[in-house]
């Protein structure tokens, strides 16, 4: 189960503060009919990494997406940093450049180098120099490790190095809050392991992280909280450990057991 | 490991063998003969066929071209010339109509004292081109601009331009080349002047005229940067409105005033006497330069998620798209008239210019949208999650990558745009194809000519279309790069 995860990790800067990150309070969301989340209360606390799990279609996706309105919610609230999101498209402009998304496809984009991809938000967001931009970009490169590429377009890279080079891309607009939207689901086996390592590191650091995954071992290894989701709502939620070893409601055994079985 | 080598391995080649020639039927025009003309029975058959459909065409023209003849006054003469030396009966093209006529078809009835004016306008439509076109490869630039100058200023020459003038343009010219070479993007303010400085040339008359229009959007940006710190939404509408209210109440005046100061007049040319190419490439290059931008806007606002915007979109591109283009050149030419307040002159060329830019802003918008749909969804949600707002995700992400998608049909509208223009024939305007050619007929000298203006004028279209088509195949390639 954890076979990707080799490595020792160095926990000491991984500190939930009592700071909110993000706040949503009865939230609710219908695509058409279709009741999508349901009654969603959760409080993310600043430093927190929360594994976001559940089968396909339980809305764990539509949720993260709603942090940075890439979805609308229809009635309840979310407070992201401070900023309630509604209608006002200044305020949505606000969070999501202080709010950093990696997605299952990495969206890329195909027409700009690697480094241009890095600089792009924050040159014309941030209005940071392009200069000071380059640096800042070329220094998340390093992190992630492909600093050699960026000068190449995404398509002449392997899905790995894009979906570092895309974790890269978030880290350089310097966000509060990481979401991961299943970064690893689109991956060949050898490749998940790279973008893994880097989401680790990033933990290391004290980023405050929610991931849609069904990396479990992921979870184990680093999550503060795993919630579990089915039919839009959150069934559970607990620190791994006893996630994993006592789970509580009959859905999240039966889900553990199908996704941990083999 | 060359150490070890030399002592478990007894030989080892440090010369290859040279290649040994491929057999002659597997190489060269041989092989390619056999793999696309006869590779088989019905492959031969379908070859000799066609060879047989080129040969009997050919040989029914080749006559004709043959018997071309140069020098001639009228086309009796030519018909004579041709009895005589091919004896009675025998065909013959009479491209001596070209040789005398030309002119008209290039300039149409222009002053011939002033032809270097079209002429030099021609040439730094160029110089406005190269920094827009090859913005990336100062070769190629670097080629088109010391060719475009030569040729001008032989051309000026030639048709006798002013000193004064053949100076400016040098200077413009060879400063363009200079330029281009180290920073490529100054030439965009030439781009930009260039529409203004154009009309003044062809039209002439007084310079405060563009002048005046050009103070417009300058008075626009000073109220813009006043207004900006107030409120953007502000801002940019008094941006927009004050040029607007320039134009109409104060231009008109301010430029007869600046005039009778200081006269900056040349001889003025009406629209009538505009014709064959000269009226093409003005009404072409106008519709161009100003349809692409709208159909942009057009594609995007039928995109958009604001009903009033996406109404008035569709309703504007099924319109115009529904309606054949004479119909609006009539609307043009005629109708327009009626709506306008009496006593307003609207000119011609640029009524038929307006209707042209509409007709293929329409199309241009289809092909736009047709690109902005096949991105992926994606690339919308990471520009979002980047915190870019809509217009510069569409500048930055979205544009340059639909664009890049709808490159051939944008050149196709293009390039049918250019050949519509010769339907302004309809409006009582002179264009290459069946106004001049009538014009020429007209003449007695020139009476029954038919096939030999024809082929002339489509074969000089078909130039130009074709140096489009293969412009839009360099940037393909150029823009390639997502390597999927």
């Amino acid at each position: 189960m954890s076979e990707d995860i080799t490595r020792k990790i160095d926990r000491s800067h991984m500190q939930v503060s009592d700071e909110v990150a993000i706040d949503i309070r009865n939230m609710n969301k219908w695509y058409g009919n279709f009741h999508v989340l349901r009654d969603i209360d959760l409080t993310v606390h600043r430093g927190e990494r929360i594994v976001i799990a559940g089968p396909s279609g339980s809305g764990k996706s539509t949720l993260i997406r709603c942090i940075n309105r890439l979805e609308e919610h229809q009635s309840g609230h979310i407070v992201v940093d401070g900023i309630e999101l509604t209608n006002d498209i200044k305020n949505i402009d606000k969070v999501r450049s202080e709010v950093g998304m990696v997605f299952q496809h990495f969206n890329l984009f195909p027409h700009l180098t690697v480094l241009e991809n890095c600089t792009l938000a924050p040159i014309w967001v941030r209005k940071v120099p392009r200069k000071q931009a380059e640096a800042t970009a070329m220094k998340f490169l390093e992190k992630v490790k492909i600093p050699e590429q960026a000068g190449k377009y995404p398509g002449q890279l392997s899905g790995g190095q894009q979906q570092r080079v895309a974790i890269a891309r978030s880290l350089c607009m310097q966000p509060k809050i990481m979401l991961f939207d299943e970064p690893t689901s689109a991956l060949d086996p050898e490749m998940i392991k790279e973008v893994l390592d880097t989401m680790i590191e990033l933990a290391e650091e004290g980023m405050t992280m929610l991931c849609v995954t069904h990396e479990m071992g992921f979870a184990q290894a680093v999550a503060n909280r795993v919630i579990f989701m089915d039919q839009g709502q959150i069934v559970e939620q607990n620190e791994p450990r006893e996630f994993f070893n006592n789970p509580k409601s009959e859905r999240t055994k039966l889900f553990l057991s199908q996704i941990l079985g083999h | 490991m060359s150490e070890t080598h030399a002592q478990t391995v007894p030989f080892v080649r440090d010369t290859m063998l040279p290649p040994a020639d491929p057999p002659v039927r597997e190489a060269g025009a041989v092989r390619w003969l056999r793999e696309n003309l006869f590779s088989g029975p019905l492959n031969t058959i379908l070859t000799l066929l066609g060879g047989l459909i080129v040969w009997f065409l050919v040989s029914h023209f080749w006559d004709w071209f043959a018997h071309s003849v140069w020098n001639a006054n009228s086309l009796a003469e030519c018909r004579q010339i041709i009895a005589e030396t091919w004896g009675e009966g025998a065909r013959g093209a009479c491209w001596a109509v070209i040789r005398e006529r030309w002119n008209q078809y290039v300039y149409g009835f222009y002053p011939v004292e002033l032809y270097w004016r079209p002429t030099m306008t021609f040439g730094l439509l160029f110089v406005a081109l190269a920094p827009v076109l090859f913005s990336e490869s100062v070769w190629i630039r670097r080629v088109v601009l010391v060719i475009t100058t030569v040729l001008t200023l032989w051309l000026m020459v030639a048709l006798g331009a002013p000193a004064a003038w053949l100076v400016f343009a040098a200077v413009v010219l060879v400063g363009a080349i200079l330029i281009s070479e180290r920073h490529p993007a100054w030439l965009l303010v030439f781009s930009i002047l260039y529409p203004l400085l154009g009309v003044w040339l062809l039209w002439g008359g007084s310079a405060w005229g563009p002048i005046m229009v050009l103070v417009g959007p300058v008075l626009g940006w000073i109220a813009w940067r006043l207004l900006g710190r107030v409120s953007s939404l502000i801002a940019t509408i008094v941006a927009l409105i004050v040029p607007l209210v320039w134009w109409i109440v104060f231009a008109g005046d301010a430029a007869r005033d600046a005039e009778s100061l200081v006269s900056l007049a040349i001889p003025a040319v009406d629209s009538d006497r505009f014709g064959g190419f000269l009226l093409s490439i003005t009404i072409g290059v106008a519709g161009i330069a100003m349809s692409l931008p709208l159909g942009i806007v057009l594609a995007l606002a039928r995109r958009s998620d604001m009903f009033l915007v996406k109404t008035l979109a569709v309703i504007f591109i099924e319109f115009i798209r529904g309606v054949p283009l004479i119909a609006l050149l009539f609307v043009a030419s005629l109708l327009l008239n009626y709506f306008l307040p009496p006593g307003t002159t609207f000119d011609i060329i640029l009524r038929v210019i307006i209707m042209v830019t509409l007709f293929s802003a329409a199309y241009m918008a289809e092909v736009i949208r047709g690109g902005l749909a096949a991105l992926p969804r994606g690339q919308y949600e990471a520009a979002d999650a980047l915190g870019l707002d809509y217009w510069k995700a569409q500048r930055l992400i979205v544009l340059p990558q639909a664009l890049k998608i709808s490159i051939p049909g944008i050149v196709s509208t293009f390039i049918g745009m250019f050949k519509d223009t010769t339907l302004v024939t309809f409006v009582g305007l002179y264009d290459p194809l069946k106004s001049m050619s009538d014009a020429v007929r007209a003449s007695t000298s020139w009476k029954g000519i038919y096939w030999e203006p024809y082929i002339f004028v489509g074969f000089i279209f078909f130039l130009i279309c074709f140096c489009m088509s293969r412009y839009s195949m360099y940037l393909e390639r150029r823009l390639h790069r997502d390597h999927r």
